[in-house]
């Protein structure tokens, strides 16, 4: 993760790590999740969906800090996240 | 956030899976449709709030928003347009135990069914009424609402609209709700919060969701689905208990946000027994006590 100024206490927060999981069938491709994703971790997939939409893709998914916005806005139940084990500290983002 | 087994199944389970008739999904509300995200928010607040599910109702009357009845895994009615709110308020007089939701469009509660609202607001009904305003009815065309703001374009005004719309939090604060608030479908968060505390809230709870209806609506005044969320978030103000007579939705000067109205009164149920039901008061005390 990028900073802008490493907070003091960095070495002793914990950044959460999501997975995010799609439901590709469900998607009616209206991009919410994409355009309001914080870590820009989405994108629309060049595949199409049972019905002709353009489903999400995850681009980068060491950006997703399960914020869980993606699930929320998502007007279908077609994508969620879940907390990751693997949690980063901020201090690896230092390097 | 409960457990997702994503190993076992293909298709991995939606944490809200459990509340929905996952058979009819994909539902039938258009692509960028608001009325998912906000039936979504609805659930989340279900949930959140740890009221009894098996308790609890959904009603709704007839247009888009209506549909969502037919989508919760709950005890729920589609009732005839209009009549979401007396249906609810039977319901409720019948089986006071219920916890009733009652979830449909702007144009079921305000234009058709504006004298239901009025007055289950009046007699302090115990329930949540979530409003899905998109401005027009979806449903049928996108015809002109009691919500059109001035001079928005519809199907019935392609001149734009010369009527004056509802201030919502206004009429229900004035007709005596116990709980009101807006947000938009953007703010999904807040949103399932001021649903939660309603669900929780005894007396008549009111929230008013702003929500795009890009096919209908959004198409005849020039704004994609996505200029629509953008058209919230620049505008927003959020202003909790601003004055209710101050909450008129002017796109131009901003749309105030926030949760306005939290007070108690007694409900009606709690007049109605004290007055024709004591024996039930006397059962309801001494099963608090017990
Ligand atoms: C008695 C009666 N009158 C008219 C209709 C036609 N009708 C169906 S839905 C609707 C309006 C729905 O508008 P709204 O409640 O805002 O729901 P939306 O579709 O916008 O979510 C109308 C007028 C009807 N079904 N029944
Ligand atoms: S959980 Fe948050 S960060 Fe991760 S993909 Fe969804 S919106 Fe983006
Ligand atoms: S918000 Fe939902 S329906 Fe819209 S593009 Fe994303 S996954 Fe698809
Ligand atoms: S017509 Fe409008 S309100 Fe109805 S489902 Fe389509 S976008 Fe939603
Ligand atoms: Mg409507």
């Amino acid at each position: 993760m990028e900073f802008w100024r490493v907070p003091l206490d960095a070495d002793t927060i914990q950044v959460s790590r999501g997975i995010v999981h799609i439901l590709e069938d469900r998607c009616k491709g209206c991009g919410y999740c994409i355009e309001y994703c914080p870590k820009q971790a989405l994108e629309f997939s060049t595949n199409f969906n049972q019905k002709g939409y353009h489903p999400p893709v995850v681009i980068k998914p060491e950006e997703c800090v399960n914020c869980h916005y993606c699930e929320i806005i998502c007007p279908e139940f077609a994508i969620f996240s879940v907390e990751s084990l693997q949690t980063t500290e901020v201090e690896q983002a230092r390097t | 956030m409960q457990e997702i087994s994503v190993t076992s199944k293909k298709q991995p389970r939606h944490p809200l899976d459990d509340l929905i008739r996952t058979d009819r999904i994909p539902h039938i509300w258009c692509p960028g449709c608001g009325i998912g995200t906000v039936f979504s928010s609805c659930l989340a607040a279900l949930k959140e709030s740890g009221i009894d599910l098996k308790k609890t109702v959904m009603v709704s009357g007839i247009g888009c928003s209506g549909r969502a009845a037919g989508y919760v895994k709950l005890d729920s009615f589609h009732t005839t347009h209009g009549r979401a709110i007396p249906f609810a308020t039977g319901l409720k007089l019948a089986n006071p135990e219920l916890n009733i939701v009652v979830f449909s469009g702007d144009g079921d509660l305000f234009a058709i069914g504006g004298n239901h609202f009025i007055h289950a607001a009046r007699r302090n009904m115990d329930m949540t009424v979530i409003c899905v305003n998109n401005l027009n009815y979806g449903m049928t065309g996108g015809q002109v609402a009691a919500t059109t703001p001035y001079m928005a374009k519809s199907t019935t005004t392609p001149a734009g609209n010369p009527e004056t719309p509802f201030n919502l939090p206004l009429m229900a604060y004035a007709s005596g709700a116990t709980y009101v608030a807006r947000w938009t479908m953007l703010h999904t968060r807040d949103l399932t919060d001021s649903i939660t505390e309603a669900l929780c809230k005894k007396g008549f709870s009111f929230i008013e969701v702003l929500s795009p209806c890009p096919v209908n609506y959004g198409r005849r005044n020039k704004q994609k689905p996505l200029d629509m969320l953008k058209l919230y978030q620049e505008k927003a103000i959020i202003k909790n208990h601003a004055d209710p007579s101050k909450l008129d939705i002017d796109f131009e000067k901003g749309i105030i946000l926030g949760k306005f109205i939290d007070l108690d009164r007694p409900t009606f149920i709690e007049h109605y027994d004290k007055i024709y039901r004591p024996s039930r008061l006397q059962e309801n005390v001494s099963g608090l006590n017990s």
